[in-house]
């Protein structure tokens, strides 16, 4: 874990195409992704596929890690920002076994990185690309669940109920309700779910020099943050919006700035903090 | 001219509930469009604001830089531009026109963030003013409006449609289900609002009474015809068409 | 000194290897083979391939075992796996009207030609749990005898009382699993969407439309069960050859329409169709795709069943297992972002309360 060099794995299993879909799905998805990114912030529909993962398990994340991932790429995976949570050991060695990528723990050696629910601490650089596993695609879908009817907001660029229910939440409890996946606007065009991250990290998308492209696979959507690209947390003026992290500092590196867990000791109310980018961490001790 | 209608025709099936009805709106003027349920008034409301189309005809709007725009060749977002800035339409149940899962200060907010402001302090404000303009108390800002009676549902539809201050405001039978005491006080609302702002009014009733209180000019429907218009003293106090005169008529008698 | 949780590799092997000595159950007893389930559970099997969405007996019996009888497992494994396969052609339509009938029966006529045949049916039997010591059955008397019979909805039809489908569109079939679904959705691809569709969650719906929402009065034109040959047009060949019959069950539900300004009243029917026998699918899904028809006849949609969106994002139970079930990852990042907001919350409130002001919060900074 402590290793920062990309580790090579045995060869791949041949019963399978290179990163598992078949050449022609790829390059359907490549299309999709083209489009993607050609209208930042813009959902675009596309045939998922069944994956051996199920579905709610990073199955749009990995079909579009699987059509972008070529034999020299660096993959890293993280879940929850830890490279070693099961679910981001079973994805890499699921891209281990059907594509025998090099894959690491350094967020500076990587080419890809596949997250869920973080961004790492490590700034990413021009050329990275950060795969985010998402759930649910339709920032809109708590007020207006229809499909149809979002299609048309998002067209008409129609957010004033998005805006309305955040004054709702600060009158009634005098701040905005989202702690994560908290909305935002891309290129000043499209309202975009920033996938499940905590508020914490939707700066780091802001002017991001590495292509961020999002997979939600049982949603069947896939979108897509051009590098550089502008991405604004929805706020008000005179509440902006305030990334929030546990006020302590890391008991592990002492970092006062990384967003950390919050871990139970004991059954007396014991609570210590630690990063929960643990290539981050690691790196600091 | 602010909006101008040229012979409106609608059928459903064998009804027709729009047959060649033309009408021209001032700036500043109301108009009351009266007659008996099933007379089209109500379908002309709705094709006059683009919620549907003609069979034939066309609807001409001059807008606030004065250009003319026909309704029925605007795209879907040109229309909602409009709905969201310089229209307005009250509904006669307010529980159509509100939504009822929102506070009573983010129902008057929300066309204020849809025109763009990000204000939190601003939109509280207005709402607050807008609040008071229609004799509600801005304390009960945060409740939900279904804590509130009828005719305040009602008042807080108007001041969620007005804070934006539109052009042209669309109002369909805007004291419908309300209790006569209510009625009268809600009228008496609405001329002063509407002589403040000096908005345009398409108003849809049933009730000559009310027509008479607000509307400077009549046009009277039946059977989807204009079958007369006029001033509003001239069309009640010396109706020529003989429906008219049974309409005024039977509001004297009762 | 505490120390991160670590070694996710090294527990996955674990738990993989215990799964697999549990799936296994007692080592002194044989291993069930594939042929034993696919002859003795065959009924699981045909839920496993309409669901799984491939036809392979074999297979889906493996998947079964593997699945240690959980089908919705098993249909997932069968559809990743047709995921990997290359695609050659697409199959003719089957000709279901010149099936061999192995079960047939219309509930709307009493006799009708070709007749009614129970074949081999749950119905009629008392659902008595058999502990007796099970002598080999006698095999059928006398097989159906597979000769073609008509369609129950074709002799409507010939009276001009059932609604007549609406015109192929043309074009190739589009196809669910390469494709968005987009709404509306096309009639074929709610069919699709169907026939793959869960049949807990098909038969919830399809009740609720007999119990008022939804509105419907229904009839069983006809379920008929049997064999079809399955037919493929290579390019190179330019004409059909046929590749092999498939099972499969078919259910046709006939349901009244009130009729509109520009069509007569009339029947109209829903259609189901799954792999093996499978009538309870079948009817349920007939049942909700009928019920899906609202909107295109202009009935008003009111009842779950009839919203397109609602049954058709849910009925994949495949996905509907992974999303819920996915609830069991870690989510402790994002309950941080959530623990922290409402201890702010709290804060605020603790502070307003200790103010003597708990009812108005002008929520200035």
């Amino acid at each position: 874990m402590t290793d920062a060099l990309p580790m090579r794995p045995a060869t791949r299993d041949a019963a399978y195409n290179f990163a598992y879909l078949d050449e022609a799905t790829k390059r359907a998805l490549r299309r999709t992704i083209l489009k993607a990114v050609a209208i930042p912030g813009h959902q675009i529909p596309f045939g998922a596929r069944e994956m051996p993962l199920p579905y709610g398990w990073g199955t749009g994340g990995i079909q579009v890690t699987a059509a972008i991932l070529g034999p020299r790429d660096v993959l890293k995976v993280i879940d929850q920002g830890a490279d070693d949570t099961t679910n981001a050991v079973s994805i890499r060695r699921f891209f281990n076994r059907v594509a025998g990528v090099a894959t690491t723990t350094d967020t500076r050696a990587a080419t890809i990185i596949q997250t869920r629910h973080r961004i790492p601490e490590t700034p990413l650089r021009e050329g990275q690309v950060l795969v985010y596993q998402v759930p649910m695609p339709e920032p809109l879908f708590r007020l207006e669940p229809r499909l149809a009817e979002t299609r048309r907001i998002h067209a008409l660029a129609d957010y004033g109920l998005m805006q309305v229910k955040l004054y709702e939440d600060i009158a009634a409890q005098g701040e905005v309700g989202s702690s994560y996946n908290h909305p935002v606007m891309v290129g000043g065009r499209y309202l975009m779910s920033p996938s499940p991250i905590p508020g914490f990290d939707n700066p780091k998308m802001h002017r991001m020099p590495a292509l961020q492209l999002f997979g939600a696979g049982r949603e069947k959507k896939i979108y897509a943050v051009p590098p550089w690209t502008e991405v604004r947390s929805l706020d008000f003026e005179d509440h902006p919006f305030r990334p929030v992290r546990a006020p302590h500092a890391c008991s592990l590196c002492g970092s006062t700035g990384s967003y950390l867990d919050e871990i139970v000791t004991d059954d007396r109310g014991g609570r210590m903090f630690v990063c929960s980018d643990t290539d981050y961490c690691e790196r600091r001790r | 001219m602010i909006l101008r209608a040229g012979n409106l025709s609608l059928a459903f099936g064998a009804v027709r509930a729009l047959d060649g009805v033309s009408l021209d709106l001032w700036p500043g003027e109301v108009l009351a469009v009266v007659g008996e349920s099933g007379s089209g008034k109500s379908t002309l409301l709705r094709v006059l604001a683009g919620q549907m189309r003609p069979d034939a005809g066309r609807v001409l709007y001059a807008d606030a830089t004065g250009a003319e725009r026909e309704i029925g060749a605007l795209t879907e977002a040109e229309l909602r531009r409009l709905w969201r800035s310089e229209w307005g339409f009250v509904q006669q149940n307010p529980r159509d026109g509100l939504r009822m899962g929102v506070s009573a200060g983010g129902n008057v907010g929300e066309r204020l963030m849809a025109a763009g402001c990000r204000h939190y302090g601003t939109i509280r404000e207005e709402a607050a003013e807008w609040m008071r303009r229609v004799e509600l108390d801005p304390a009960r800002m945060d409740d939900s409006p279904r804590t509130f009676s009828g005719g305040m549902q009602q008042r807080l539809q108007i001041a969620r449609t007005l804070v934006t201050r539109p052009r042209l405001v669309f109002m369909d039978e805007p004291t419908g289900g309300l209790d006569v005491s209510v009625q009268a006080k809600l009228l008496d609302l609405i001329r002063g609002l509407v002589a403040d702002l000096g908005l345009a009014v398409v108003l849809v009733t049933h009730d000559i009474a009310a027509a008479r209180l607000l509307a400077h000019r009549i046009v009277v429907m039946r059977h989807g015809r204009v079958v007369e218009q006029g001033l509003t003293d001239r069309v009640l106090d010396d109706p020529r068409h003989e429906y008219t005169q049974l309409l005024v008529a039977s509001v004297l008698a009762a | 000194m505490y120390v991160a949780v670590k070694g996710g590799e090294a527990a996955i092997e674990a738990a993989h290897a215990w799964l697999a000595h549990e799936r296994r159950g007692d080592p002194a007893l044989p291993e069930l083979t594939p042929e034993q389930i696919a002859g003795q559970l065959s009924l699981a099997v045909d839920r496993v391939m309409s669901e799984g969405s491939c036809h392979d007996r074999e297979l889906a019996a493996l998947a079964i075992r593997q699945a240690r009888g959980d089908l919705i497992e098993a249909a997932f494994l069968l559809r990743a796996y047709r995921n990997t396969l290359p695609r050659f052609l697409a199959a003719e339509p089957l000709d279901t009207g010149a099936m061999r009938i192995r079960r047939r029966i219309s509930a709307t006529y009493k006799d009708l030609p070709g007749g009614q045949v129970l074949g081999p049916t749950f119905d009629y039997t008392h659902r008595l749990i058999d502990t007796a010591p099970r002598p080999a059955p006698a095999p059928p008397e006398r097989e159906a005898d597979g000769a073609a019979v008509p369609r129950v909805s074709a002799i409507l039809a010939q009276e001009g009382l059932m609604a007549g489908e609406a015109p192929d569109p043309g074009g190739p079939v589009p196809d669910l699993t390469r494709e968005p679904l987009p709404f509306p959705a096309p009639r074929a691809l709610r069919l699709q969407a169907l026939a793959r569709g869960d049949e807990g969650f098909l038969l919830g719906l399809g009740y609720s439309t007999q119990r008022g929402y939804g509105n419907a009065h229904p009839f069983v034109g006809e379920i008929r069960v049997g064999d079809c040959a399955v037919a493929v047009t290579p390019p190179e060949l330019g004409f059909e050859i046929e590749i092999g019959d498939v099972l499969v069950t078919e259910c046709q539900m006939v349901n009244q329409f009130a009729g509109s300004a520009t069509t007569p009243p009339q029947f109209t029917r829903g259609y189901g169709l799954a792999m093996g026998q499978a009538e309870r699918k079948a009817m349920a899904m007939s049942l909700v795709d009928r019920a899906l028809m609202a909107r295109d006849l202009g009935e008003e949609v009111t009842a779950p069943a009839q919203d397109q969106e609602f049954v058709l994002l849910h009925s994949d139970n495949v996905e509907a297992t992974g999303f819920v079930e996915h609830l069991k990852l870690p989510h402790h990042v994002d309950f941080q972002s959530e623990l922290e907001k409402l201890r702010s919350i709290r804060a605020r409130w603790e502070a307003e309360r200790a103010a003597g002001d708990p009812a108005r919060r002008e929520a200035a900074e």
